[in-house]
């Protein structure tokens, strides 16, 4: 099978330089834009591929690219930024791509660059992925001396800066607004849209800002073709993706797989189903942020709207498992934990709801929850919902709420009415 | 006009509004927090949400913020519907989750919006059953309080302090539902406009520190709609009263002056009304010393008196009304009327007003500063001397952002968008002054010269501008090219602003502003926006004194001196501290040769003190007349409270005399403005202030106090178990009462915008109320606002020919340094306003100190021509060159443009003192 992402790793998962990097095939993809497209062509190239944003949204990448103000008169200086301020619980996908391949990252920012007319890119990268950020900054040296960045990009007329900027914490720097508020060195709240950032974004300026999944799989798209991308997707999607798989199961991990792989698969062919002594109850598709889906949903296809129909969302590509011997309630409220605690405090449903959604499932953990709780838990989580907060913070932290509440209810009202957990008889 | 539908009912609304501006505008409830009218949306609350339904045929609708969504035309909304109640109400009780509900001790309480829109909303029951969270509470200096417990993370304190106002030292600290406003650490918060965060607050965060001391509540509060005394922009505001004593002074709603915002000695500056050692009643000198007596006695003293000489002059004051100068003037004729101030201001204020006759040219109004794009301020710290003024000035720098985010069609309202779009783009504003302004940092360029340098500088802009515009001589290369460059950006300006004022005390820098302006009109195509031109004047109707005293040959108090040298010469002295306007030796000898020294004040003074006769005069709480601001606009002001019985107005001390000198015309307020509108013919349109068929005084009745207004009839029971009869007002349409035309009858009536005393309505206990009285929520009060512009006179009086800058000089140049603490007569009085003035001293440039054999923390001796005095040095490599910068407390040290020498007394010894350190720039 073919891998875009994963497919020139190492075994030993050390970095590859920039001379393993090109005897693996790399920065052919830029070459071919470069020397062989236009920046129009290269956007075409990506609309045809049906490369859709790996960051959770799903949103098609070229669409997005596309509304970034292009041509003659647009504005200067326009910026490209990689969001590799990966922070989901259950999520650690952009991870192994920047500690192993950093130089695939950099070859698919100058791709993006170079169809942007970006002039200025950069990395924002969690705080904490510090062997990452190493990596990054040898092979950013690397790829300045050999001319794949800078001044007249593999000799061509493009340019293109690239820094890499380690945040200095917080989830919601994930959002990409507020991820551009960090970056300009103001709060991380995010900004209100439209305007979008492609309109007025870092410094008011033009500016994309992508996955770090994302802009790793352009150097394939370019190299092998629209075509080949497309093929590579087993369902309606396109392309592969990485799959992980936390929980208790057999070997929990990440894999590149096709878009479209059934979840059955990676859940047994790859994580080898449910250690020992373990069943199944259910399970996020996308990180913590997803709805959660129970066992008869394994069959669905990993694709975007196939998940989305189910009632969850892809998200990350993350999953996370909930067996029969773990607490829903005490799993739903350690999530809810970090949601309250990662709010910006910008919005009252995010900042004001989710502690107290934290606050009440706590007390139902505890034993001291009370029946009409659930009910102030199902507003709350209405409170929340699409479009009611100012971000998809809140949104994302209700999914795991509303939907646990309706598929593991009598967990909640065991809690209740024994006045204590079940699980930790 | 887009036509909306609302819960079924057609309307139509503005363009380019957003919901939330568009039902307030409609007159609808809609609960907000976080949006503000004049800070913009940024969609943090949720609270404003209603329901938009995609056609005739959706059931179901679709929560939308109010704030965030614009209008367009056939939307379908609902602002009943369940969802969208039951979703703000969810807000609120989410927002109650942390607030303490600690309402009865709260000062916010009763005019809380957080509490009006916890009613609105309709959220009673609590269910949250976990902990609060708490802060720690700073000290954030004399004026406001700190309980951040209560805060509820609307966000619009910082977005007032720092986008709006251009302060630093107020921060969004931590995060998530610990999000906390405060400093770095305890201290005063260094912004002039601090105070408004007790209004922008829309609960109990920040208070009204001095309000504490001395609490009550809003509705225990009786209000009048007055006019700010502390500078001469004449801002609104709405002072409040309860057992005698004045006890807060809140923003009142000008569309043109100060919109929503005060400046802070204009918030806090009112101590003087208060103050223990204020006249209280007449004081008879006997014996060598001041008895007092009743009103009755003293206003026999006072005719009495007035037999025993047979010349009298009369010293008016630039602080007085209209109508007690007219008085003062009628009484001894206009021969023997002075203003109170010496020939050089005098000078310069008629230099100010000739500036507002320029023809052609505009005077702009506070607001519509903020709409100007190129900005000269010439020689004038307005951050010190017109603080309010400054705050629009920063509204009019911030435009170039709002232009650049017009331009990605981002609504105006959109605060945070716009912000992000405009970045730091900032129209440009030239600061030409003697030191650092607070101004600068927000500058294109600054020039700091002494002010006839400043005056060659601009003289030079306008002759750059239009060429027939004289030249100055000797300017230097560097300030020629800055003069081109300021030309070029007034010229190409859409609309250019030039600002200036008398405190610099140069003459020809004043008319050089004009000139200016001129060069500007001449120079500008005859289609384009005539330039912008405003004066500020140093007191609150100095305009109004001089339009008063413009054309009299005598007017100084240098010739009222001399007067005084032949022959026997009795002085009624009315509310001015001679002190302050001459050199002290000066004034010392005039008030001795004076056969009767008569003094109408309302606080105490060195010259009250030397008075054979003390009248008190009310402050500007019990007073009703008429001031004149910067713009010539004429303001009326209405007593807060029944006068004390044995004080007057000025003009009413001497309305009451009898025989004859007996005054004509004053027998009323209105009486005494009638009598003003016929003093000189550019006061005519004062008029239209007068009682008419069209708006007689009592038919109206407008309550002065809250309806809810407690222990009226029982205020005075310890002394007396009767109840007295309420005092009656029947010189204007208010009422000393809560009795009167209820809240929503008078939000209809046109013409009464200017004359509520407070804002209420109900469900709208804090000031956000004001909405109810306006047809759109960003215009102006529903018929008319407070004031009118007088018809001046134009006159061109052709270029001015500059004068060369004098090298040979002996000496430094004096300047007084305004300040916006500590540097006004009447706020010092204030004790928080006079804790956050800075400790006096003398500033000189360091290449200045050598040749005087002084050092920095040296005290010094400063000799000018006619008196000295002894302050603390500080060398500022700001201040320009050949300038001594004297604090704004320093008495006069000569008449007119004074040099001044100095000689170091040793180190100050000074080691220790309550005033902060002075800091600025």
């Amino acid at each position: 099978m073919d891998k875009p992402l994963t497919g020139a790793l190492r075994d030993d998962r050390r970095p590859l330089t920039l001379a393993e990097y090109r005897s693996a095939g790399g920065y052919r993809g830029l070459q071919q834009a470069i020397k062989n497209l236009d920046p129009e062509g290269v956007l075409q190239q990506v609309k045809d591929a049906n490369l859709r944003g790996r960051g959770g949204a799903g949103f098609p990448t070229g669409i997005k690219w596309s509304f970034m103000p292009r041509g003659v008169g647009a504005p200067k200086p326009r910026y490209l930024i990689c969001n590799a301020d990966e922070m989901e619980p259950g999520t650690f996908k952009d991870r192994l791509l920047m500690e192993a391949n950093p130089h695939l990252l950099i070859e698919g920012m100058a791709i993006a660059g170079y169809a942007l007319g970006a002039s200025i890119a950069f990395i924002f990268l969690r705080g904490e992925y510090t062997r990452a950020a190493a990596h990054l900054q040898r092979a950013l040296q690397e790829a300045y001396d050999e001319g794949c960045l800078g001044s007249n990009i593999l000799g061509g007329p493009f340019s293109m800066e690239l820094y890499l900027h380690t945040s200095a914490g917080r989830y919601i720097c994930g959002e990409e607004t507020a991820l551009i508020n960090a970056l300009e060195g103001r709060r991380a709240n995010p900004r209100t849209k439209p305007p979008f950032p492609q309109v007025s974004g870092l410094f008011g300026q033009p500016t994309v800002v992508n996955n770090c999944e994302t802009l790793c799989n352009l150097p394939a798209i370019l190299a092998e073709g629209a075509a080949w991308y497309r093929a590579l997707g087993r369902h309606e999607d396109a392309g592969t993706k990485l799959f992980a798989v936390t929980g208790n199961v057999r070997t929990p991990g990440l894999w590149e797989l096709p878009m479209g792989t059934p979840i059955a698969e990676i859940f047994e062919q790859c994580a080898g189903g449910m250690a020992e002594g373990y069943r199944l109850r259910g399970f996020q598709p996308g990180g913590a942020s997803t709805d959660f889906l129970l066992p008869q949903s394994l069959e669905l296809a990993m694709d975007y709207d196939v998940i989305g129909k189910a009632g969850s969302r892809l998200g990350t590509g993350s999953l996370i498992l909930l067996d029969d011997r773990t607490c829903p309630v005490a799993m739903v409220q350690n999530l809810t934990h970090f949601f309250a605690q990662e709010s910006c405090g910008w919005c009252t449903p995010c900042r004001d709801g989710l502690p107290w959604a934290e606050q009440l499932l706590t007390e139902i953990d505890a034993g001291r929850g009370r029946p009409e709780d659930l009910d102030t838990l199902l507003d709350l989580c209405d409170q929340a919902g699409p479009g009611n907060t100012f971000c998809a913070l809140a949104p994302g932290a209700a999914a795991p709420i509303q939907s646990a509440l309706r598929l593991f209810r009598e967990d909640f009202d065991a809690h209740i009415a024994r006045g204590s957990c079940p699980y930790h008889d | 006009m887009p036509r909306i539908r609302i819960d079924g009912q057609a309307y139509e609304v503005k363009e380019g509004l957003n919901l939330l501006q568009a039902c307030l505008g409609l007159g609808l409830n809609l609960p907000y927090f976080c949006w503000h009218p004049a800070l913009g949306s940024v969609g943090a609350c949720r609270q404003c949400a209603l329901l938009q339904y995609r056609d005739e045929e959706d059931r179901q609708g679709r929560l939308v913020m109010g704030c965030m969504t614009a209008v367009a035309d056939g939307q379908i909304l609902s602002l009943k519907a369940d969802k969208a109640r039951h979703f703000r109400a969810g807000v609120i009780e989410a927002l109650m989750t942390n607030h303490p509900h600690d309402c009865p001790v709260c000062e916010e309480g009763g005019e809380c919006h957080l509490q009006d829109m916890t009613v609105m909303s309709g959220h009673h029951h609590r269910r949250y059953r976990g902990r609060k969270r708490t802060f720690v509470n700073q000290d954030l200096g004399p004026f406001i309080n700190h309980e951040m417990n209560r805060c509820i993370t609307c966000y619009r304190c910082l977005r007032f302090y720092r986008d709006y106002a251009g302060g630093e030292d107020l921060h969004a600290l931590a995060s998530r539902n610990h999000t906390y406003f405060g400093r770095a650490s305890d201290g005063p918060l260094e912004s002039e406009f601090a105070g408004n965060l007790v209004e922008v607050c829309p609960t109990g965060v920040f208070t009204d520190k001095p309000l504490s001391q001395s609490y009550t509540r809003k509705w225990d509060l009786q209000h009048a709609p007055s006019i700010c005394v502390h500078c001469s922009l004449g801002c609104n505001i709405s002072p409040g009263e309860r057992y005698g004593r004045l006890k807060r002074v809140q923003n009142r709603y000008h569309h043109g002056i100060n919109g929503y915002f005060l400046c802070d000695r204009g918030r806090f500056g009112f101590g003087h009304v208060n103050h223990p050692e204020r006249p209280q009643q007449p004081l008879v000198r006997e014996n060598g010393r001041l008895r007092p007596v009743a009103a009755s006695e003293g206003l026999a003293e006072l005719a009495r008196r007035l037999e025993t000489t047979e010349r009298w002059i009369g010293i008016g004051s630039p602080r007085a009304t209209l109508e007690s100068n007219l008085a003062l003037r009628e009484l001894v004729g206009a021969d023997h009327f002075f203003t109170g101030l010496g020939s050089h201001p005098n000078a310069l204020n008629r230099a100010l007003l000739e500036l507002l006759r320029l023809p052609g040219v505009n005077t702009p109004s506070l607001r519509e500063i903020e709409a100007c794009d190129a900005l000269l301020l010439l020689g004038e710290d307005i951050t010190q001397s017109a603080p309010r003024m400054a705050l629009s000035v920063r509204q009019a720098v911030r435009g170039a952002g709002r232009d650049r985010a017009a331009a990605l069609n981002i609504p105006p309202w959109q605060a945070q968008s716009v912000q992000i779009a405009g970045q730091n783009a900032r129209h440009p504003l030239f600061i030409s002054h003697v030191t650092a302004t607070r101004l600068d940092p927000i500058a294109e360029a600054t020039y700091r010269a002494s002010p006839q340098e400043q005056a060659a500088l601009a003289f030079a802009v306008a002759h750059c501008l239009c060429p027939e515009a004289p030249a100055p001589e000797g300017l230097d290369e560097q300030a020629q090219s800055l003069a081109e460059k300021i030309a070029e950006a007034l010229l190409h300006a859409k609309r250019p602003l030039i600002v200036t004022g008398p405190s610099s005390g140069a003459l020809p820098l004043v008319e050089a502003a004009g000139q200016v302006a001129r060069a500007l009109l001449n120079a500008r195509p005859a289609e384009a926006c005539p330039p912008a031109l405003i004066p500020v004047f140093a007191e609150c109707n100095s305009l109004g004194l001089t339009l008063l005293t413009q054309d009299a040959a005598e007017a100084d108090l240098e010739q009222a001196f001399a007067l005084s040298e032949h022959g026997p010469v009795g002085a009624i002295i009315l509310e001015n501290d001679l002190f302050r306007r001459a050199p002290g030796p000066l004034v010392q000898g005039f008030l001795e040769r004076l056969t009767q020294r008569i003094v109408i004040d309302s606080i105490p003074s060195p010259t009250l003190n030397a008075a054979d006769l003390v009248l008190p005069a009310t402050s500007f709480a019990e007073s009703q007349g008429t001031l004149i601001n910067n713009e010539g606009r004429a303001q009326p002001l209405f007593p807060v409270h029944a006068l004390h019985a044995e004080r007057r107005n000025s003009w009413q001390w001497l309305a009451a005399v009898a025989g004859h000198r007996a005054l004509k015309g004053f027998a009323s307020p209105a009486d005494a403005l009638a009598t003003c509108v016929t003093a000189a013919p550019e006061l005519a349109p004062l008029s239209q202030a007068l009682p008419s068929a069209a708006h007689p005084f009592t038919r109206l009745a407008v309550p002065r106090m809250p309806h809810r207004n407690s222990g009226r009839t029982a205020a005075g029971a310890n002394l007396d178990v009767r109840e007295d009869q309420q005092p009656q007002d029947h010189d204007s349409c208010l009422t000393f009462s809560m009795e009167g035309a209820p809240a929503p009858w008078l939000s209809r009536q046109s013409g009464i915008g200017a004359r509520l005393p407070f804002s209420w309505y109900p469900g709208w206990n804090s000031n956000q109320a004001v909405h109810k009285f306006k047809d759109a929520v960003d215009g102006p009060l529903r018929g008319g606002e407070s004031g009118m512009r007088l018809d001046l006179v134009c006159r061109d009086n052709g270029w001015h020919r500059p004068l060369p800058v004098d090298t040979e000089a002996q000496g430094l140049l004096a300047v007084v340094q305004p300040a916006i603490f500590g540097g006004e007569e009447l706020s010092n009085l204030a004790a928080p306003v006079f804790q956050r003035a800075a400790l006096p001293c003398l500033r000189i440039h360091p290449d200045d100190a050598p040749a005087w054999s002084v050092a920095d923390g040296d005290r010094v001796l400063v000799r000018g021509a006619s008196a000295a005095t002894e302050l603390p040095l500080r060398v500022d490599p700001r201040v320009a060159r050949g300038i001594a910068l004297l604090p704004p407390t320093c008495p006069p040290l000569g008449t007119g443009p004074t040099r001044v020498s100095l000689r170091s007394l040793g180190s100050d010894p000074l080691i220790a003192t309550d005033h902060p350190e002075p800091t600025d720039g």
